[in-house]
């Protein structure tokens, strides 16, 4: 587990652990969400050419909620711990719930407040993010990715991959 | 090992070496270095980007806004003359520096993307027709290939690459045959910023010429780094960019032979590049500043100068031994641990200090952010080359690239924070 050195000499690498925290570092090597889903209603894909980031988002959606999840992701270690998280948190949402999530977030790494009656959890962790905003797009590529692929099934047209680049 | 053997060949006179060339005295001249990232010493290996600034070049610019600012070419008034004399004293300094050119061969330039481009759009759209062949490399940055790609594109001429083998060597034999009959350019870097790889780009231009192409070579990488003779080379077109030779950003050149430059249009039409102009006509200057429309970047040109000076001061061949000696120990050192996979030439004869790699298990950025940490800079990405980084199997490395400041306690910094990063992004203890 990253630990920093104490004192002043750890400067930097406090600051380093504030993006790369705990919860983040967890997620990052135990990514949650990775089993396959049979006969998805949703599948989106997300890639960030520069970094080389790729990322699938599948999901079951019954009744208006995220029955089941799946986020298959190749990337930085922020990339992969945010979809991690991700998947963790909207199972069984529902997808309202999991778009007002997606906007707090978003909100979070911007630096903004998130709204008061979500409930964010680990998500928190990502704020850490925001002093690194060439990194930014790395924590949002999943969550774009998702609210590309609800969006467009429920407006029942086919989507394009998404990018947050 | 063969690589050995290059080492001591080279070094056989060490002491004389170290007499010459001392990087400790160096780093003096270069204030940036004295700069602490955080708490760390910054130890910069991003040269392969853009390289440091000595005192003496960052003095030549106070200088020329302090006390000769003015526009060049046109002006009948002290000011004006003595800017226009520094910077046709800089283009001359450029002429002799890649092997004793004429300064009609030179064209300032923004950069060395621009200077690519003006050869591909000016001489390009009016030498390649459809059913032509402009052969390119696997290793191309992404500014010796996107123009080309575009010409291709507009013209319908064929683009053909040739290939890299497994250890970021062209692979040559085939080259008879790519180069074909109606191939018209052969456009190839001198040395990969990624790779490290040093082409023989003297062979590739003698087979070229037999064909009657022409070529470009895309020096960006290989001009500060290596002694350049464009003459021997023999090469049509030679192009390079300032900063990543200790000069300013913004400044770039183009080489042409003479007959070619005479016999192209210009690339931008204004100011400076005219002849005579009435309102239904216009000619161009002579060269070079046929090529030079508009208000140049003349504080970059003044400043290239000085550059220029401290590389000769040093000597191009010092500035390449010091190179091949601490890239053979950085990469001994970095094939020592086993999560990292360098690519390019082991053999330091064929490769410059841009030297790309990856950890088994942490996201170059990752590893990127995390050397920062330690006050190390590194280039972590596609470098400009995602087809090659598609050929390697990749879709990033990490990159550490040497240059004249840079010591073996860098490379020691570097591997202890690679250590470092292992043990942050990974079980392993």
């Amino acid at each position: 587990m990253p630990s920093s050195l104490p004192g002043s000499i750890s400067l930097m690498n406090s600051n380093l652990d504030d993006l790369y925290r705990d919860i983040v570092m967890d997620h990052y090597k135990s990514p949650r969400g990775r089993n396959d889903i049979q006969n998805a209603d949703i599948v989106n894909e997300g890639k960030n050419p520069v970094c080389g980031d790729e990322i699938e988002v599948s999901m079951k959606v019954d009744g208006g909620r995220v029955d089941d999840i799946s986020v298959q992701c190749m990337g930085c270690a922020i990339s992969v711990a945010s979809g991690s998280m991700l998947a963790e948190t909207i199972k069984g949402k529902s997808v309202d719930e999991v778009k007002k999530i997606a906007r707090a977030v978003k909100a979070i790494l911007k630096g903004e407040k998130p709204p008061d009656d979500i409930e964010l959890g680990d998500l928190e962790a990502l704020e850490g993010v925001k002093k690194f905003p060439v990194r930014i797009k790395c924590a949002l590529l999943s969550w774009s990715t998702l609210i590309d692929g609800l969006e467009a099934w429920e407006n029942r047209q086919p989507v394009e991959v998404t990018t947050t680049e | 090992m063969k690589q050995d053997r290059t080492i001591e060949a080279i070094l056989g006179d060490r002491k004389t070496l170290d007499a010459a060339f001392d990087p400790e005295k160096i780093i003096q001249d270069f204030p940036i270095l004295e700069r602490r990232i955080g708490s760390k010493r910054l130890v910069y290996l991003d040269n392969a980007a853009t390289t440091q600034k000595p005192q003496s070049v960052i003095k030549a610019l106070e200088n020329y806004y302090r006390k000769t600012n003015a526009n060049v070419h046109r002006g009948l008034h002290t000011l004006a003359e003595e800017a226009t004399a520094v910077f046709e004293e800089s283009r001359k300094k450029i002429a002799d520096f890649i092997g004793g050119v004429k300064t009609e061969e030179i064209i300032y330039t923004g950069n060395a993307t621009e200077a690519i481009n003006l050869v591909a759009h000016s001489w390009g759209r009016r030498n390649i027709k459809k059913g032509d062949r402009i052969v390119l490399t696997e290793m191309e940055h992404h500014a010796n290939l996107v123009p080309w790609i575009v010409l291709a594109r507009e013209t319908g001429a064929e683009l053909k690459y040739i290939p890299i083998d497994d250890e970021g060597l062209l692979d040559l034999a085939d080259l008879d045959k790519i180069i074909s009959p109606n191939t018209k350019i052969v456009a190839v870097t001198q040395m990969s910023n990624v790779l490290g790889t040093i082409n023989p780009v003297d062979e590739i231009t003698r087979i070229a010429h037999d064909k009657g192409s022409l070529v470009l070579v895309d020096g960006a990488q290989s001009a500060p780094h290596l002694p350049v003779n464009v003459k021997m080379l023999d090469a049509d077109f030679f192009v390079f960019s300032a900063h990543k030779m200790l000069g300013p950003t913004g400044i770039g050149v183009l080489f042409g032979k003479e007959s070619i430059l005479n016999d192209m249009e210009p690339f931008l039409y204004g100011g400076e590049m005219i002849n005579e102009v009435r309102y239904d006509y216009a000619d161009w200057a002579s060269l070079p500043w046929k090529f030079e429309a508009g208000t140049p970047n003349i504080a970059g040109a003044i400043g290239f100068s000085p550059a220029l000076d401290y590389l000769n001061e040093i000597g191009m061949d010092k500035v390449r031994q010091h190179e091949m000696e601490l890239t053979s120990y950085a990469l001994n050192k970095l094939s020592e641990l086993d999560h990292i996979k360098i690519f390019g030439p082991g053999n330091i004869e064929y490769r410059g200090g841009a030297i790309s790699f990856i950890d088994d298990s942490i996201h170059p950025h990752d590893l990127a952010t995390f050397l920062d940490s330690h006050g190390i800079a590194i280039r972590a990405g596609h470098h400009c080359a995602q087809p090659l980084m598609k050929r390697l199997g990749v879709v990033a490395t990490a990159r550490a690239s040497l240059y004249i400041y840079n010591t073996r306690t860098d490379i020691d910094s570097l591997i202890d924070a690679l250590i470092a990063a292992r043990k942050y992004f990974t079980h392993e203890q």
